[in-house]
């Protein structure tokens, strides 16, 4: 359904089957699909997870963890089953990858499922898909029926003695549930709230059994590093950053799509030459590397290797690999309104930080934009954000404060702007708008 | 309360797939959902009863997420993406056209119960935006002329 | 024994200090008097990290820890009182009260509330938000709960307390976000036991009681610690008390302080049935009958004609045409002078009082043996329990309790045997249902009769029976509560069954604040204080009754009782019979009666009481209404009026008292052994006829197993009295037990006088609900 781009410079990796035809299972097996669970089930586990460690894999949904230590943390001996359970619940505002490996390569997918069970002893693994991507739990609920069909997956799978189930599951609206404990929560039929961390879901997953959570993007990605080894995979990317990545460039761009680029791949490039540029003749106003929770970048800070630890060094993240592009006609007040409204709306409300600080960042930027701003509101954002940072139940409310405190640091003279009841500078919307927003 | 058989078959398969019975709720609720055009305490009544949860404790996770609704809405729900690629691109100049097309604003229904409008936030269609969901089909590149288009071929399917 | 817990070392804020493994930080450093403050944790309920107040410093850590979330390590370096974290918590208390309404001045929870505290101690004196706040209207929920939601800081303590605590589940959280709030069962409105957790347990004015909310101010209230009047647990309560026009009023009862057996639980008959004190029909002046018609009267016309009458009958009847019922709801030492002037003053071994409990048959089967009574703690930290017959959820709420929170907090395992399927089944390791009535056949299966089970049980159960009885016998430390269901050849099978069991113990379970009082205390016609036997059996209460139907009762003093009601006695029997009654209220025996001396309640006066595990604590004035007299004062004046020489009867000031035979005493000739005693114990003789402690005294001396530490008991702590080193005790007939079937918002007469009782009867159940009267 979402519209496939290309670029020369793309390397295709994780999007190598996209607009194949490899929804369907034999299709995706002349794909050189299931070659890489076959292979994982001649290989000791521990070998499966040198594999995937040495390949510099690391978690696509935005952490950036190692894939193949996380798989290292699950104790081999476990009185409780232990589980796979795929995050498929992409929601973060800018990310929409996920969404056209599930349309393209569900397979892929699963196959990922299975290499991880495999390398940590599991055998359940749950591909969770947020409640929007109807479609998209319909295909893999398809392709799980298939993969049953075929004896790969429950008893006895591919002959190996092994057993291994594979299930979708779905969501009904909710961010934080991307959150890998609220994910087992909403999984378990519960409020999406996350859990108390120690114990982590290595240890202490989903029923209490040891569970390794990891991004679809990720778990796409292994049959690959299976297939053409850690040292293909690795040396894709730069040191420590292996791989590839699909990159969904967004906003005021003349080419946007999700594209596959190798880890590291210099973002001012990817605006201009991959995403083509601003339209319109218009200006770079300000970047969002990788999601709306990573901190806005300035044109002067673009030129950066987009691979996680080079983007850090920017103060910002590379984040989930949304990256979302401002011309000069966006109002940043506006922008962050919106960013802030997310996470105001998607806080699960648990810790007084996240709920009552992105409430507040949310009422104090309605009413600064519309005109009504004092001084000070700029000092208490960026005071509240700061005081929010780092102090939460979970990882929300840092992304909330983290964009907040970049808005004020970097645009603080438009935020003045809009003092005394000046009209925004940069409104390009109707003043409806601004009203409605007020109720929201 | 009845379900279509469709419903049950999977509820009773998915059962199969967890070690808790509660762990079937999100997704039943949203089929449930589906089918009943809303969670109505009767709904609700019969999904607490079938997993062994009180009313309380389903009523608790419903209005937890934001697909789930216990009350009625259009049989088309507009939803419309103003999150910040969207915005970008346009959606809050999509959601102004739907609220003046259709004469309803935010979370409201058409008086013939066709449509209903809801301002969402991201539904993961950043690199097609601006974008909109009815109910669950994606509509994605969408301007103004596309926009009416759309309303017009869902209006068409009603008849 | 555990081994000891292995000890961790640590530094908090330069101190080194050491804490067992596996402890929260949060508590370690409580221990040692370092304050960490915390909304949201609360001991003994789930851990939550939400409100973020107890952040800490941890070495090595990138971010702010939560105290309360985390374990003590060895070699942990932390700081929790520095800038960064007291401006992280002043942030807190910032962000809070940003949505809080601040209508502290109109808030019941002002003055002792935690929100206040801790913007007081970190100072968010300043409003950084102009928005307008979130509002949402005040809700009532039932009868005595109110919830207002702005002043809600979301901290689920309420939430934990019902679910796991109580294990009601009436509490929830709905929505997400800003638009999070504390939900009820029932859309509106709770449906729950009403126990009040939920709002005692509420750090600031969100949950509110509809008995106290608006009444007064914290500040304004004395706060007195005494004992529950209600079932025969015997929580502890601080009864918050003010001046009102009639005296003293009690206008909350709560256990914040966590003192005594209950810790911080209180059942709503605890929490908030304390208003019948103030009931409108409360009585409050004698009344004698003149002319028919019961008319008011002065103490001194009433004290005269009782005494004048009584001696009448006595002098010409004998004092065996004198009966005497005495109360469940009076004190020991009442409870004490009342037999003892029914023997000693009346002549007379005609006394009984309303029995919920074979306790004789208790004493008979432990008398002279190892003493295997279970304390009301001992059920909180049993490995296992095994509970025959009764609902303690409904009659024993804090037993309930403390059965609840072993099995979720300690895991012990709980076997039920009950003819219903009773809530605490939830809990239950194994769950018997048995038909109604065949606990006996249960208990002599359990004690070792394998041809028990023969009526009761179908053949296919008997291997689950057999492997029960297997897995009890195996399990030390058991502890055996049965309800009254268990009596006579039941209670020696039940006790059988716990003698084979090493370190296994026993409850029996009774119906009434002081019904285990009542017991000891001798109110038999056949049993002395400490289940001694009487020299000569007097008449049981049905006798009594039977009795004054033939005309041979010529006189009858109720003490607290109301035997019409309760025993459905035709009030005609009566009508040649003197009846005296003390009571509170115009109950149907004291509507009959010649004589209605209005008393005092158990919050009104100073004594000891005993609960059903016999446990015996202290109860202390709190309130007063102007008017009646305690029982204890009204005995000794009837005594007076008589012609009695009270020092008799009340052993006061100097001099040689009587003491019922159990020692020879002052009769032998011998010295006072009273005043021996109270030499021996360093204590004073007591300088009034009606000071209670002087019968307090006379009982530690003579009643076995009531030598316990009167310091500690003084102090406002249980002591476990003994029964194994009681008199014999008796067989009874089993009728002679009538169980109360009280539940969790009957409590006899002083459920059928209280307000918010019947409220939330009412509420429940559109109908007036069937109250049996005690």
């Amino acid at each position: 359904m979402a519209d496939l781009v290309s670029h020369p410079d793309e390397v295709r990796v994780v999007s190598k089957r996209f607009g194949k035809g490899a929804t369907n299972i034999d299709r995706y097996i002349e794909l050189d699909g299931y070659k890489a669970v076959r292979k994982a089930l001649t290989m000791e586990p521990d070998a499966i997870i040198n594999e995937v460690k040495n390949s510099g894999l690391r978690g696509r949904g935005g952490a950036g963890f190692s894939t193949g230590l996380k798989w290292s943390f699950v104790p081999k001996q476990a009185s409780k089953p232990k589980y796979i359970l795929c995050n498929g619940d992409e929601s973060e505002p800018g990310t929409c990858k996920d969404r056209l490996i599930f349309e393209h390569d569900p397979h892929a997918v699963i196959e990922g499922v299975m290499i991880a069970a495999l390398a940590v002893g599991a055998t359940k693994g749950y591909i969770y898909i947020r409640g929007e991507y109807r479609y998209l739990s319909e295909i893999m609920q398809k392709a799980i029926a298939d993969v049953y069909a075929k004896g790969f997956a429950g008893k006895n799978i591919f002959g190996s003695g092994k057993d291994l189930d594979i299930y979708w599951h779905g969501g009904a609206g909710a961010y934080e549930v991307g959150e890998e404990s609220a994910l087992m929560e909403s999984l378990e039929g519960k409020r999406g709230i996350p859990r108390i961390r120690p114990p982590f879901p290595a240890v202490v997953g989903l029923w209490g059994g040891p569970t390794v959570i990891n991004n679809a993007e990720t778990l796409a990605s292994v049959p690959h590093i299976l297939l053409g080894g850690a040292e293909w995979y690795a040396n894709l990317g730069p040191p420590k950053n292996g791989g590839t990545r699909l990159f969904c460039l967004a906003g005021d761009l003349e080419k946007p799509g999700v594209y596959e680029l190798p880890m590291g791949y210099n973002l001012k490039k990817m605006i201009y030459e991959v995403g083509g540029g601003i339209p319109n003749g218009r200006k770079l106003k300000a970047v969002v590397p990788g999601g709306s929770s990573t901190p806005i970048l300035l044109p002067e800070e673009i030129d950066v290797a987009m691979d996680f630890d080079s983007v850090a060094k920017t103060g910002s993240m590379l984040g989930s690999g949304g990256v979302v592009v401002l011309d000069d006609t966006v109002c940043m007040v506006k922008f962050a309104l919106r960013t802030i409204k997310f996470y105001q709306h998607e806080s699960c409300g648990w810790c007084i930080p996240c709920r009552e600080g992105t409430d507040w960042l949310k009422k104090t930027l309605i009413r600064f934009h519309n005109g009504a701003g004092l001084k000070k509101d700029i000092d208490n954002m960026y005071y509240l954000s700061e005081n929010m940072l780092g102090r939460t139940f979970c990882p929300l409310g840092d992304a909330a404060a983290m964009p907040m405190m970049a808005f004020v640091k970097k645009f603080r003279k438009e935020f003045e702007d809009h003092l005394d009841g000046k009209p925004c500078p940069y409104e390009k919307a109707s003043e409806e708008i601004n009203r409605e927003l007020a109720v929201l | 309360m009845r379900f279509s058989d469709q419903f049950e078959k999977r509820f009773a398969e998915m059962l199969t797939h967890y070690p808790t019975k509660r762990s079937v709720l999100v997704p039943t609720l949203l089929y449930a959902q589906d089918e009943a055009g809303f969670l109505s305490d009767e709904v609700i009544a019969e999904i607490a009863q079938r997993l062994e949860l009180t009313e309380l404790d389903v009523n608790n996770v419903i209005s937890y997420y934001s697909m789930l609704t216990t009350k009625p809405r259009g049989k088309y729900n507009v939803q419309v993406c103003t999150n910040i690629a969207c915005m970008l691109r346009g959606g809050e100049e999509l959601l102004e056209q739907c609220k003046d097309r259709l004469g309803i604003g935010h979370k409201g229904t058409t008086s013939d119960g066709l449509f209903s409008l809801e301002e969402v936030e991201c539904i993961g269609a950043c690199s097609w935006a601006p974008a909109i969901q009815v109910n669950y089909d994606f509509h994605e590149n969408l301007d103004e002329r596309k926009m009416d288009a759309v309303l017009d071929s869902y209006r068409k399917k009603a008849i | 024994m555990a081994d000891a817990p292995k000890l961790v070392n640590l530094t908090v804020d330069g101190k080194k200090l050491t804490a067992p493994a596996g402890s929260l930080l949060i508590d370690a450093c409580k221990n040692v008097g370092i304050e960490v403050p915390s909304f949201c944790y609360y001991p003994n309920l789930s851990l939550q990290g939400a409100c973020r107040m107890c952040l800490v410093r941890v070495e090595k850590m990138p971010k702010l820890q939560t105290a309360c979330t985390t374990v003590v390590a060895e070699g942990m370096v932390v700081a929790t009182d520095n800038e960064e974290i007291k401006q992280a918590r002043k942030a807190m208390v910032e962000l809070l009260l940003g949505n809080h309404p601040l209508d502290c001045p109109v808030c019941d929870a002002g003055g002792e509330c935690e929100l206040q505290d801790m913007t007081f101690s970190y100072g968010a004196a300043e409003s950084k938000y102009m928005e307008p706040k979130n509002h949402k209207d005040e809700q009532q929920w039932s009868p005595v709960v109110f919830f207002d939601r702005p002043r809600c800081i979301l901290c689920y303590r309420c939430v934990r307390v019902c679910g796991e605590g109580m294990d009601v589940w009436a509490l929830g959280v709905q929505n997400r976000g800003v638009s999070s709030i504390i939900a009820p069962n029932k859309e509106d409105h709770l449906e729950c036991e009403e126990c009040g957790m939920c709002i005692d347990i509420c750090p600031v004015g969100a949950l509110t009681s509809g008995a106290y909310r608006y009444k007064t101010r914290p500040w304004e209230m004395n706060h007195v610690g005494t004992t529950c009047a209600h079932c025969a647990d015997g929580c502890k309560t601080t009864l918050g008390v003010r001046r009102a026009d009639e005296g003293m009023e009690i206008v909350r009862g709560d256990n914040r302080d966590k003192s005594g057996i209950n810790n911080d639980f209180l059942c709503m008959k605890g929490r908030y049935a304390f208003d019948f004190a103030n009931h409108e029909d409360r009585l409050t002046q004698p009344l004698i009958r003149k002319n028919g018609k019961l008319t008011p009267s002065t103490w001194e016309e009433a004290f005269e004609l009782v005494g004048k009458k009584l001696n009448e009958v006595r002098m010409r009847d004998g004092g065996s045409a004198i009966g005497v019922i005495g109360s469940t709801h009076t004190t020991n030492e009442e409870n004490y002078l009342l037999q003892k002037f029914a023997r000693a003053v009346l002549e007379s071994n005609n006394i009984d009082h309303h029995r919920t409990a074979d306790f004789p048959a208790l004493a008979a089967v432990l008398s002279g043996k190892q003493e295997i009574t279970a304390s009301m703690r001992d059920v909180y930290n049993a490995p296992a329990i095994l509970l025959i017959g009764n609902d303690p959820t409904e009659q024993h709420p804090l037993l309930a309790w403390q059965i609840r929170n072993n099995v979720r907090l300690h895991g012990a395992k709980l076997h039920i045997i009950n003819s219903e399927p009773i809530k605490l089944r939830r809990q239950a390791t194994s769950f018997t249902q048995i038909p109604v009535g065949a606990e006996l056949n249960a208990a002599s299966f359990l004690a070792g009769d394998d041809s028990a089970l023969n009526a009761i049980t179908a053949s296919a159960s008997r291997e689950n029976w057999a492997a029960l009885r297997n897995q009890l016998r195996n399990t030390e430390n058991l502890v055996i509560i049965f309800g009254s269901e268990i009596r006579g050849a039941a209670v020696t099978a039940v006790t059988h069954l716990a003698s084979s069991i090493s370190g296994a113990k026993v409850i029996a379970l009774a119906d009434y604040a002081n019904s285990r009082g009542a017991s000891d205390m001798g109110l038999y016609p056949d049993l002395l204080p400490g289940y001694h036997p009487a020299a000569k059996s007097g008449l049981t209460l049905p006798q009594m009754a039977e009795n004054a139907k033939s005309g041979k009762l010529k006189a009858l003093y109720v003490v607290g009782s109301n035997p019409l009601a309760r025993f459905h006695l035709d009030s005609q029997i009566f009508a040649g019979t003197f009846v005296v009654v003390q009571d509170m209220f115009l109950t149907e025996t004291a509507t009959i009666a010649d004589v209605v001396l209005p008393a005092a309640n158990l919050y009104e006066k100073t004594g000891t009481i005993t609960n059903t595990c016999g446990d015996v604590q202290i109860v202390k004035k709190a309130s007063e209404v102007n008017g009646p007299k305690s029982d204890f004062e009204m005995i000794v004046r009837i005594a007076d009026a008589m012609g009695y020489d009270v020092r008799n009867l009340v052993p006061f000031g100097r001099g040689e008292t009587a003491d019922m035979g159990q020692s020879r005493g002052a009769q032998s000739g011998e010295a006072d052994r009273h005043a021996v005693w109270l030499q021996a114990n360093n204590l004073e003789p007591k300088l009034s006829p009606f000071d209670p402690m002087a019968i307090f005294d006379e009982i530690q001396r003579l009643v076995p197993g009531y030598r316990v530490s009167r310091l500690n008991l003084l102090s406002g702590n249980d002591e476990h009295t003994q029964l194994s080193q009681s008199g014999p005790g008796a067989k009874h007939d089993p009728a002679l037990i009538v169980p109360a079937h009280d539940n969790l918002f009957s409590s006899g007469t002083l459920g059928r006088y209280s307000r918010a009782l019947n409220s939330v009867m009412e509420n429940r159940n559109p109908q007036p609900a069937e109250v049996a009267a005690d």
